[in-house]
């Protein structure tokens, strides 16, 4: 039996990184700065943590913050997938905080606590999202995080990070306003509600074009999942610099998308009443089409950040995907995913930034040769790269082979091809930078014999993030547990 | 004391404002003093108001003790409670945080000003707590005769401008009385609420008809429903900042209330939103109000101009979810007469501050703001969102429940203005961060190499009232639930779905 808990916890878990925020902006000494962010990383992943065994006995952390409207208050609540999506970005915090030191202190970025202050922000948006009770929290949180990573996308302050943050936000903010807030008004005025119930809201509505009018209107609204043709705002926002894009545009931002159309799939509509109505076929057109159309787009990308940007745009539609398809195991491969492909892709990106700061190449043409220079760092990108392909001995098996017996579940032959095409795709576009990185000779031959890995501080994290993704590989256990509950309730 | 309060609010204010001018021959430094304690007691006595309103329902006070029909009544209940506090809490924040700039900008003037100033709000809040038609007209011209004269205390074309709202003001005053001419032809009365019961027979009347429209345009000249808005955008543009963010967010609102006062409490909603047939015409009006003011506002290139426009769009929202003629237009139209006046108000006092320091408020003056006035642009940010319509920010509370409204009417034009609005909001505001945040332009810069110029932010008093206004929008927001169910909902009339 499902028992509620009423608790401050989950608020105290989107407290602390914001309030952690003035401290940050007056430190003393950049020292002071990033202590006080691992302090504040470390508080948020214990409280986290610490509601973990509550969960997984499948019981709910609730606590209401404000009163807004009837049937939708400011309201928290800790479910199985809401647990997975916080876990998932906490734990990363801590990681990336070390990387942002040696990454932002290796190359005298200016402005480093204004850095820190919005990445802070940005983390308690993503747990507030994490642990919305209804979808106006979640819209809140949404659009919070949205306004948060505007001053990290756009750091550099010159005509190109204008120019990206311009791109960032109307995509974002255009399709939240334009397109989530109507149809979270209509939804309102047919539900009375905007709760997330697992047996969605919108039961008794029966005409089928208002309902895939609603949901596209939903799933295209969440710009961040970066489905086409909303997904132009992710390789523009590489401008940032390389933490920001590591954990906001491989985990942090662009997850919440996905999350956000999770919930929508599983709370608002219901598996049930999008089964009856056949609108879950319709997503996964429109995912398959991302998943493989990014990645075609992806092979083509001479610059390493945009590459991956594009990995992740078809990367995130195999979470929609796997959603979309309404079968019980597609469903929790989709779920994990969020976490195996976060552990996958960050550590990819913390390579990138390690490659830029030790040696200033953004581009894949100039990287050959470059695993003799940086041996530790391509290892792992090697790892990670496996991690996103779904090889071996990596985490990221896991979920694309969940979605696959997902796919025979659900009777739709058609999408395991989409699957298997789109693993081919990945492999395409990465091994090559692997192998080129190792077997063939430097163009330059100033690489020859300096073996010089990025800092200290950059090295650790990517090489952290490296043995997550195998170490999920024999202990996935976790993440199913959540994902599994998530699924049945 | 307590049961003085609704006559207070009016008569504090009024007799401080002789004490003021008087002051101003003999000691110029008690000006400023006098009047924030006169309109303290007036915020006190307002809030004492709403408090009491809240746990005992509608207030009557008789002036000098004559009853309805032949005395003046002066009527509080769940509409006006709110809008008093509103008026006579930003009036005085606005006093408190502008004294710097007043003494700087009108050396020697300060009598003549503060004295017009607590005039202007003794007129405004006579307006919202008087339930006797023709006693709103007398406190109408009080409060907008001292407003056309704090305008033209300006510099440059501000007597033009004002000059310009006189003509204007006058003719939408002039409609105003006429209507209640011929209402007091027709029932032989000027209580509201007497008014109010003589009507219904009436409803065929043509005169009656007429008299309704006629008020009607009145109150849109004077509140700038476009088509009628030609004399805002200079009068509030020119207007010294110290008296902009008094006027701006105050006299509209003021006239949104009152024309939802006399279609509400004069007239009935049977009558205005069935029997008139007019609901859809003014909506529509209200769509091109919302629609013509966003577009304005993005041809401006002055930040000051650009949101005298978004006040006109912004009136469009309250007319319009005023005449949707459902519950939750009205909820959105009511709340957001209380937000709008302190989101209005929070951003006209950041164009105060930076204006303070920067003397120009074009497109080229506010670059490298961000480094220069880091907390009167966080306070300018919230304000931003709150008119964009973010959560928790207040106005995305008043802008849903309109939005809702517009829905469950069937009106579509009007929730699409809303959100097209909504985006043009996000493009203006992000147009005018871009320039404070990213110019003037630079290479990629690193630690310790900042070119930009070094902080320097206008007073701490008038810093601290901005962030306080700012913060007031976010807590707003948080509160939204209970101001909706406690007080909006019961401002309406249960006939009202």
């Amino acid at each position: 039996m499902m028992d509620t808990a009423i608790s401050a916890k989950p608020l105290l878990a989107v407290l602390v990184s914001l309030c952690v925020v003035p401290v940050l902006a007056y430190s003393r000494s950049p020292n002071v700065r990033e202590g006080w962010t691992f302090v504040a990383g470390l508080l948020k992943l214990l409280i986290v943590a610490s509601m973990v065994p509550t969960v997984l006995k499948g019981n709910r952390i609730e606590w209401t913050i404000a009163r807004f409207l009837p049937g939708a208050d400011l309201a928290l609540r800790v479910d199985p997938l809401g647990m997975l999506l916080a876990l998932v970005s906490s734990s990363l915090w801590i990681v990336t905080s070390a990387y942002s030191i040696g990454y932002m202190r290796g190359l005298k970025e200016h402005s480093q606590t204004r850095y820190y202050c919005f990445f802070a922000l940005a983390l308690s948006a993503t747990v507030g999202v994490a642990f919305s009770a209804n979808l106006l929290t979640a819209y809140l949180f949404y659009e919070m995080l949205s306004f948060a990573t505007y001053p990290l996308v756009t750091h550099h302050q010159d005509r190109e990070a204008r120019i990206s943050g311009r791109k960032y936000l109307a995509y974002i903010v255009g399709a939240s306003i334009g397109l989530v807030l109507p149809a979270m008004l209509v939804t309102y005025q047919l539900a009375g509600t905007l709760e997330f119930r697992s047996g969605g809201i919108l039961g008794q509505v029966n005409s089928h074009s208002l309902l895939m009018v609603l949901l596209l209107l939903f799933v295209f609204g969440f710009a961040k999942a970066a489905i086409m043709p909303l997904h132009a705002w992710l390789p523009a926002a590489m401008v940032a610099p390389t933490p920001v894009s590591a954990l906001l545009h491989a985990v942090a931002v662009v997850k919440v998308g996905a999350f956000c159309i999770l919930r929508v799939i599983t709370g608002i509509f219901g598996r049930e009443l999008l089964l009856a109505q056949h609108l879950g076929v319709i997503l996964c057109i429109i995912a398959s089409f991302t998943i493989l159309t990014a990645s075609l787009i992806a092979l083509s990308q001479d610059e390493l950040k945009r590459r991956l940007a594009f990995s992740t745009i078809s990367q995130l539609s195999y979470i929609v995907l796997g959603a979309a398809l309404l079968s019980p195991k597609a469903m929790t491969g989709g779920m994990v995913h969020i976490a195996m492909h976060a552990f996958g892709k960050i550590t990819l990106f913390f390579c990138a930034g390690a490659i830029y700061v030790a040696t200033g190449i953004q581009k894949i043409r100039e990287m050959d040769g470059i695993g003799r220079r940086m041996p530790i760092t391509m290892a792992a990108f090697f790892i990670g790269s496996l991690s996103v392909i779904g090889l071996p001995p990596t985490g990221g098996l896991f979920s694309k082979w969940y979605m696959a017996l997902g796919t025979l579940q659900a009777h739709q032959w058609v999408f395991l091809v989409v699957l298997l095409l789109s693993s081919l795709l990945n492999a395409a576009y990465f091994l090559p930078i692997v192998y080129k990185a190792f077997f063939c000779p430097p163009q330059e031959p100033t690489f020859e014999h300096t073996s010089t890995e990025a800092p200290i501080w950059c090295l650790i994290p990517l090489v952290i993030t490296a043995s997550c993704s195998i170490v999920l590989f024999f202990y996935p256990g976790p993440f199913f547990k959540l994902a599994e509950l998530a699924v049945l309730k | 004391m307590n049961a003085q309060m609704p006559v207070l609010i009016v008569v504090v204010p009024l007799l401080s404002a002789f004490a003021i001018a008087a002051a101003g021959w003999f000691n110029r430094r008690l000006c400023m003093p006098t009047a924030a304690a006169a309109l303290g007691v007036a915020t006190l006595c307002t809030l004492g108001l709403l408090l009491r309103v809240i746990q005992d329902g509608e207030v009557v006070y008789r002036l000098g003790g004559w009853a309805a029909p032949w005395g003046i009544v002066y009527r509080v209940d769940f509409l006006n409670a709110p809008v008093l506090v509103l008026v006579a809490a930003i009036a005085l924040v606005n006093l408190v945080a502008t004294s710097r700039i007043v003494v700087e900008e009108f050396p020697g003037k300060e009598g003549a000003f503060y004295a017009l100033y607590v005039l202007f709000v003794t007129g405004l809040l006579g307006m919202v707590v008087t339930g006797d038609a023709f006693n709103l007209y007398v406190l109408l011209e009080i409060a907008s005769i001292t407003g056309y004269a704090l305008i033209a205390m300006g510099r440059g074309r501000a007597v033009l401008a004002s000059l310009n709202y006189v003509f204007m003001g006058t003719i939408g005053a002039c409609f105003y009385l006429l209507g209640i001419g011929y209402l007091y032809i027709m029932t032989g009365s000027l209580n509201m609420t007497d008014i109010a019961s003589f009507l219904p027979p009436l409803y065929s009347s043509k005169a009656v008809i007429t008299a309704f429209i006629i008020i009607m345009v009145g109150v849109w000249l004077k509140m700038a429903l476009f088509p009628l808005h030609g004399w805002l955008p200079n009068a509030y543009t020119y207007a010294p900042s110290s008296v902009s963010s008094l006027v701006a967010p105050l006299m509209t609102k003021v006239m949104v209330y009152v024309m939802i006062r006399i279609i509400l409490t004069v007239f009935t909603p049977a009558f205005t939103f069935r029997a008139l047939g007019l609901n859809q015409a003014v909506v529509w009006l209200a769509v091109a109000a919302i629609f013509m003011g966003s577009l304005m506002a993005l041809a401006q290139r002055n930040l000051k101009r650009m949101l005298t426009y978004i006040l006109i769009a912004e009136v469009g929202y309250m007319v319009g979810g005023a005449w949707l003629g459902n519950r939750a237009g009205l909820t959105g139209a009511v709340l957001h007469i209380l937000n709008d006046g302190l989101m209005t108000f929070c951003l006209f006092l950041a164009a105060g501050n930076i204006l303070y320091r920067v003397r120009g408020l074009n497109m080229e003056d506010l670059r490298g703001l961000f480094r220069k006035m880091p907390f009167t642009m966080g306070g300018f940010v919230i304000g931003a969102l709150s008119i964009i319509g973010v959560p928790p920010t207040c106005g995305f509370f008043s802008k849903w429940y309109l939005i809702l409204g517009g829905i469950q009417a069937g009106h579509y034009g009007f929730v699409v203005a809303l959100l097209f609005s909504s985006l043009v909001n996000l493009i203006l505001f992000f147009r005018i961060i871009e320039v404070g945040y990213f110019e003037p332009h630079s290479e990629h810069r690193h630690e310790g190499q900042d070119h930009a110029p070094s902080m320097e932010e206008a007073p701490v008093g008038m810093v601290v009232s901005l962030l306080i206004v700012a913060s007031g929008l976010i807590l707003a927001g948080l509160y939204a639930g209970d101001i909706v169910q406690r007080v909006v909902n019961l401002a309406i009339p249960e006939s009202i779905v």
